[in-house]
């Protein structure tokens, strides 16, 4: 045992590794990341670890492995289990041999997701056991015990930390490379009783998961990180439940005051029900901190009409916690004030400030993308048109100046939706926007649909070779994988011609002029057709010499800024000029000053 | 003694190896942290923080309002932003730069920090203005702002450890050519 400093994320990783963990898959998504690269940094070779091309195929690989006897672990965020809940259904009936966790990072705020859904409910739809990390410690200790529950009970297993505690950093002991345990995996053992999915199969197999939650329930009643801690005021009768992070939050809160009875539920389902009723015992008052759904006061209201008890449970559903957005520190500690009935904190004012500048993410200086979504606006002016979007980075090109994305739903929801738009408004010149990663996760099928279905629309592919928005991940275009192998790249291109689409073309979208010619041209032709905008992501290559302003020819008219919305056109002094630490000499903004006053080196 | 470190600033000024050398000069310490910090799209120019917490019973790595004992402020509007968090008495450091957002180019907006910086003389008792760019100037690169800033909060006597210590743990966690000009930021008033 030695002491580290940890982000949550890299602790997930290291304790699945000193789990004995032989297979690791995911989809890059934040906040849940990190678990996989650390996994991919610290492999010796002796790990499998894969970005698969989306979170489907990674839990099904997952499996696969698990069916083997291999301990394995698939990654994703919250909204990714939506795309991996297919096989995760049926999963749950089959179970696994080797231990098998299924790492699913929520994300109260939401800070970086479409969604607030909260995973817990997933696991009690899916009927499978859910552990809920309060700290980076307890998530390094958590995740080695849920793959020794996971195998005795040859079930997969959800495992989801909050954004918090992915993301948070402590100073944690970890064990020593020689404690790590060893797993071999026995291999599969064909058994098609077993391994193949039919009605009578699952059947039965829904009665012994139903028997075995219960028996579950009793089983983390007795589970060390379940537990209640009893009150340092004895006299006092209310009680606080809660988990994950917000539990940290509710400890905070009662550092320098008398706490009342405090349960942490660490596996809200199979929920301990025993742990429960012990808890409530003697209480008249229950209030529950949680974060996004109300799951443990349904559970805890549940529990008290069963048991007849006549504790007042209280939480988000009677309007006592707000009921969207993350705690924090100090949410936590107004609610527990509330509750606890304590003075108001004499809340010293603190005076008004001068308007504070708003700081929206924006696309960086050099990206590529910005180019695109400027071509394409330009080519469009003036004509009826509609642009979706899709999840990544380009999300970004909504805000102004660009103002070109119009839609936004899940991954690779934007070449249907135009299909859709496009079936009611057929005099509207319709396009899909979508990136490399997002057009091999989720988009391939949605392009089918819509050639077979005779759509009119533009598809347009933001090909920036990699994973941008999570971090730069490698993806099948990129010819690169998780274990350092250089291998053929899956060309968009040639996927696309192979569905069927007749005209598919791959422009530099820096070469203005043509690129929106080629917008103009495309766009016109009938059916579905391609643009391939391809043009490496700024962050990844070596920026060229940063571009100047003349100041003598510059007339002012701001269209540069106006226009492009680039972080590295500032005024200072009421001159317009390019900030030279961010600009990546990507010549934009060049070609679209009218009077030619911006210049690369030759303006030296 | 416990600490309550807030950096802040906006995306792509180095905040996070910065709370990165902070945490490992206190770990060298045999001191507990906690940290958490701005991940994912807000770091594309966006404002990011960063909490530290170090010392004994410490639960969570965020801490509330009125807790921080130091704001190391890389910009003044992020600075006062991130005001209600100073604790009374705490101390504030802040680089007098400001940076524009793109929305203010777009709509002209006259931000140039100086209205920011009065409200935090007005309303702070211990504050330490760092004119980091002319630092920057002097050492003759753009990109070593974050241990400028270090190295003024270290001065303050409010970090618990020493220039020596940061120097150290920076060896650590930056490409060997960056180490000597990444030093030399650390101990220029020193
Ligand atoms: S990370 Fe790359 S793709 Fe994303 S905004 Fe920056 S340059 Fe564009
Ligand atoms: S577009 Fe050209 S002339 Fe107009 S402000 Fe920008 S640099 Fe100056």
């Amino acid at each position: 045992m030695h002491k580290e400093f940890l982000m949550g994320n890299a602790a997930i990783s290291r304790g699945a590794v000193a789990a004995g963990l032989n297979v690791i898959s995911g989809y890059p998504g934040t906040p849940s990341t990190e678990v996989l690269e650390t996994t991919a940094k610290i492999n010796n070779g002796s790990i499998y670890v894969e970005w698969s091309v989306n979170e489907k195929a990674a839990l099904e690989l997952g499996a696969g492995a698990a069916y083997c006897g291999a301990r394995s672990m698939v990654t994703m965020k919250q909204v990714g289990l939506n795309v991996a809940s297919d096989p995760l259904m049926s999963l749950a009936y089959i179970g696994v041999k080797g231990g098998m966790v299924i790492m699913v990072a929520d994300d109260p705020g939401p800070i970086s997701s479409q969604t607030e859904q909260d995973t817990r409910h997933f696991a009690a739809f899916s009927k499978l056991p859910c552990f809920d990390p309060s700290s980076v410690q307890e998530a390094y200790d958590m995740i080695q015990e849920a793959f020794e529950y996971s195998e005795e009970y040859h079930t997969p297993v959800l495992f989801r930390p909050t954004t918090r505690v992915c993301h948070g950093y402590a100073s944690i002991d970890v064990k020593d490379e020689s404690e790590y345990i060893k797993n071999i995996p026995e291999g599969f053992v064909k058994d098609s009783s077993k391994w193949v999915i039919f009605p009578r199969l699952s059947y039965n197999a829904h009665l012994n998961i139903e028997k075995r939650n219960s028996e579950l329930s009793d089983i983390f009643s007795e589970y060390k990180r379940n537990m209640i801690i009893p009150p340092s005021d004895t006299s006092c009768h209310k009680g606080i439940a809660s988990h994950g992070i917000s539990f940290t939050y509710v400890q905070e809160a009662f550092t320098d005051k008398d706490a009342p009875k405090i349960l942490k539920i660490s596996t809200p389902f199979p929920f301990p029900e025993k742990l429960a009723v012990e808890f409530l015992n003697g209480l008249d008052e229950v209030l529950c901190i949680e974060e996004l759904d109300p799951v443990i006061e349904r559970e805890l209201t549940y529990v008290c009409g069963k048991y007849h008890l006549s504790t007042k449970i209280i939480g988000k559903l009677t309007g006592n916690v707000k009921n969207a957005g993350e705690n924090t520190c100090d949410s936590v500690a107004d609610n527990i004030a509330e509750f606890m009935e304590w003075d108001k904190k004499i809340n010293s004012d603190i005076p008004t400030t001068p308007e504070l500048p708003v700081r929206p993410p924006v696309l960086c200086a050099g990206c590529p993308h910005r180019a695109s979504f400027y071509a394409v606006k330009q080519a469009m002016k003036g004509k009826k048109s509609v642009f979706c979007g899709d999840i990544g980075c380009y999300t970004l090109g909504n805000a102004m100046p660009l103002d070109m994305v119009d839609t936004c739903l899940c991954m690779g929801a934007g070449v249907n939706i135009t299909q859709g738009i496009g079936k009611i408004e057929p005099d509207t010149s319709c396009f899909a926007f979508v990136g490399d990663s997002t057009f091999f996760a989720s988009a391939i099928t949605g392009v089918v649909n819509a050639v077979y279905n005779q759509a009119d629309m533009t598809l347009i592919v933001l090909d920036n070779s990699t994973t941008a928005m999570t971090g730069h991940q490698p993806h099948p275009g990129t010819g690169r994988t998780m274990m350092g192998q250089i291998v053929d790249k899956v060309n968009i291109e040639a996927v696309l011609r192979g569905i069927g689409l007749k005209t598919v073309e791959t422009v530099n979208p820096l070469e203005l002029d043509k690129a929106i010619d080629t917008v103009k041209r495309i766009s016109a032709e009938k059916g579905v057709k391609s643009i391939i905008f391809k043009s490496p992501c700024a962050v990844l290559i070596k920026s060229q010499k940063p571009f100047v302003i003349d100041s003598n020819k510059c007339i002012n008219c701001k269209k540069c800024i106006n226009s492009l919305g680039c972080p590295g056109i500032i005024i200072s002094d009421s001159n317009v000029r390019i900030d030279e630490s961010l600009c990546t000499g990507c010549g934009l903004c060049s070609q679209v000053c009218p009077v030619n006053a911006i210049g690369g080196e030759q303006n030296e | 003694m416990n600490k309550n470190i807030l950096l802040c600033g906006v995306g792509g000024q180095g905040i996070v190896l910065t709370s990165k050398l902070t945490a490992s000069c206190a770990m060298k310490k045999g001191m507990q942290i906690m940290s958490a910090e701005t991940i994912g799209m807000a770091q594309k120019g966006g404002s990011v923080f960063s909490f530290l917490r170090i010392g004994k019973n410490i639960y969570c790595p965020m801490f509330g309002k009125k807790q921080a004992d130091i704001i190391i402020a890389f910009e003044p509007a992020e600075a006062v932003r991130m005001l209600p968090y100073l604790r009374e008495g705490g101390t504030i450091i802040v680089n007098t730069r400001p940076i524009m957002p793109v929305t203010a180019a777009l709509k002209a907006s006259s931000y140039n920090g100086t209205e920011m910086l009065d409200y935090l003389k007005k309303y702070t008792d211990n504050i330490i203005t760092v004119d980091g760019d002319k630092v920057c100037r002097e050492l003759g690169s753009p990109k070593v702002l974050n241990m400028i800033m270090l190295s003024e909060a270290i001065k303050s006597g409010i970090l618990p450890f020493t220039i020596d210590d940061a120097v150290e743990a920076m060896k650590h966690n930056v490409k060997q050519q960056f180490i000597e000009l990444n030093e030399k930021a650390l101990r220029h008033n020193f």
